[in-house]
């Protein structure tokens, strides 16, 4: 555990106060512990995008014309990028406003704890959680739906920075979101709504070539667009090309957004986050 | 910093909170000294916990000068924060996680704090020591929350109403635990709305209403200055109860002893507790 140095108040003596890396790892480690304590959430957070890959893939599963994939191909990216949003976005901006809502933030804040070791932990129960959800839904997707798994370790490589630019991003907007409800019980509704409406807009539900343009414009705003994009091109053959807004899955603008997502996020959370319900003043 | 000879873990002076047109803080002083318990004592929405948030570093202030441990709250350095031990009024811990690990995570975040077993057997919780917080009581919970506030070492204890909602046992057995605390030498502000609590356990205390402090000393002391007189209470002839606040009871019962012949139907002669002295301050005086 890393130690700052610091001259106490009262001169002479001076404390060491525990580091904030070696505390969010700490912190981490009793996030993941109280994760998966709870049965029910633990079977709920991982069934839900596997559920609807299931009905989503099963329900439409011709021979997409000309693209050389089925409609069920389409899918498993897609909800690997919902997947990975639901992990960090949702649940991370709905329990920190529930937190914050039951003074659990309020009671951190009156110790020393650095407040970084706070995200950190937040950070890892997030990796830990989005890594078994992602490989839960690649397992479903190999094995139900055709899906190949990439040979060439460019195409691992282009895999890796997708998952932790686009769940870094999505954590910091869950964390920035989760100031918006005014308590805890409004939590569920003021994160979920955005969410479905990006899962729209995105192409994760509908097949990108079928949303009209202005829709996709505005989902291109957003990681989640850029996400399922760059998992298309992961885990599709090339030939699906034909399917995307510019004819290409763009890699390189897909890392530039999500790479703005993440400084913007943390800009956005350092300015918004409070510790505090807006009742407590 | 020192004032009459004693060395202040908390300075207060014309402290003042507004929240909009509504003054909670109105000019309260305070002199906190190092190694006593003082008790702030008062009605619901006299200003305790607005001034115990402020002395937290947790709420804001319109006015006043205010110096808790040599700094300022209002910009706490993490360092300071680990001398400053908080039991908030309305808690709530982690619900899934056990006692041990709570208090073992929460002694990480200072630099010298006290030993997790420790800390829970002086709360009275090594026998929950491995429960869900979620299987505690009330009262068990809120002696985690001490426990919590506590595992720092903190040099000044500040406790928000801590025992509201427990029963007599259970506060008596808290009772114990301040006392074993402050003869540790730790300062210890408390804020109640029990009269026999801040009798019980402060030094001295301050009674507060409407914002402002309205008689502050030792609870023997303010009973003295404030407690002035007795009532008589008997009753007469018909059967009505009488009662009468006079400063001299003797005189009012020789004069009652010629009245009635012999025995005084229901004499009682009443000395104010602090209790009728805290709602005389307070304005509450006919709430008797």
């Amino acid at each position: 555990m890393t130690t700052t140095a610091v001259r106490k108040a009262r001169g002479e003596v001076a404390v060491r106060l525990p580091g904030a890396w070696g505390l969010g790892l700490q912190h981490g480690a009793l996030e993941i512990k109280q994760f998966f304590r709870q049965r029910d959430q633990v079977v709920f957070t991982f069934a839900f995008p596997v559920v609807f890959l299931f009905l989503f893939a099963s329900i439409f599963s011709d021979d997409v014309q000309g693209a050389g994939i089925t409609a069920s191909q389409l899918y498993v990216p897609a909800m690997m990028a919902a997947g990975i949003m639901s992990t960090s976005f949702q649940s991370l901006g709905i329990s920190i406003a529930i937190e914050r809502d039951e003074k659990v933030l309020r009671r951190l804040r009156g110790t020393p704890m650095p407040p970084a070791s706070y995200f950190l932990g937040k950070i890892w129960l997030v990796l830990v959680t989005g890594l078994l959800e992602t490989a839960i839904l690649l397992l479903v997707g190999t094995t139900l739906y055709d899906v190949d798994l990439p040979s060439d370790v460019g195409r691992w490589f282009d895999f890796a920075w997708i998952f932790v630019l686009g769940l870094t991003a999505c954590a910091l907007l869950g964390i920035a979101i989760s100031s918006v409800p005014k308590s805890g019980k409004s939590a569920t509704s003021v994160v979920v709504l955005p969410f479905l409406v990006l899962q729209f807009i995105s192409g994760v539900y509908i097949a990108i070539d079928t949303i009209p343009d202005w829709m996709l414009n505005i989902g291109a705003l957003f990681p989640l667009k850029w996400m399922c994009q760059g998992l298309r091109g992961v885990f599709l053959p090339e030939s699906a090309q034909v399917l995307e807004q510019a004819g290409s899955w763009e890699f390189g603008r897909a890392a530039l957004v999500l790479g703005a997502w993440c400084v913007g996020g943390l800009v956005l959370c350092l300015l918004t986050f409070r510790w505090k319900n807006r009742r407590d003043g | 910093m020192t004032t009459h000879g004693y060395e202040l873990a908390v300075d207060v002076r014309g402290l003042r909170k507004q929240y909009g047109d509504v003054t909670a803080v109105d000019g309260i002083d305070l002199g906190i000294r190092r190694g006593e318990v003082f008790g702030l004592l008062g009605p619901n929405g006299a200003g305790k916990s607005t001034t115990v948030e402020i002395l937290q570093g947790n709420r804001g202030r319109d006015a006043g000068e205010v110096s808790v441990l040599g700094s300022d709250p209002a910009h706490g350095t993490r360092a300071w924060r680990s001398r400053v031990g908080i039991v908030w009024q309305d808690e709530s811990a982690p619900a899934e996680l056990t006692v041990r690990e709570t208090v073992r995570h929460f002694a990480r975040y200072y630099p010298r704090p006290r030993d997790p077993e420790e800390v829970m057997g002086l709360v009275g919780l090594q026998e929950q020591a491995g429960s869900r917080i979620k299987a505690l009581s009330g009262g068990q919970r809120r002696r985690l929350d001490v426990a919590l506030g506590v595992i720092g070492g903190p040099e000044l204890l500040l406790l928000d109403e801590p025992t509201t909602g427990f029963d007599p046992a259970a506060r008596r057995q808290f009772w114990q635990l301040i006392r074993k605390l402050s003869d540790e030498g730790t300062t210890i502000l408390l804020t109640t709305h029990y009269l026999e609590e801040a009798e019980a356990l402060a030094d001295r205390l301050a009674v507060i209403a409407q914002g402002q402090v309205v008689a502050e000393g030792e609870p023997t002391g303010l009973r003295e200055r404030y407690g002035t007189g007795a009532t008589v209470e008997w009753t007469e002839q018909d059967g009505a109860p009488r009662a009468e606040r006079t400063d001299t009871p003797t005189r009012t019962v020789a004069e009652l002893m010629r009245r009635f012949d012999g025995e005084i139907p229901g004499l009682q002669v009443r000395r104010p507790t602090l209790e009728d002295v805290y709602l005389r301050l307070t304005g509450q005086e006919d709430a008797r």
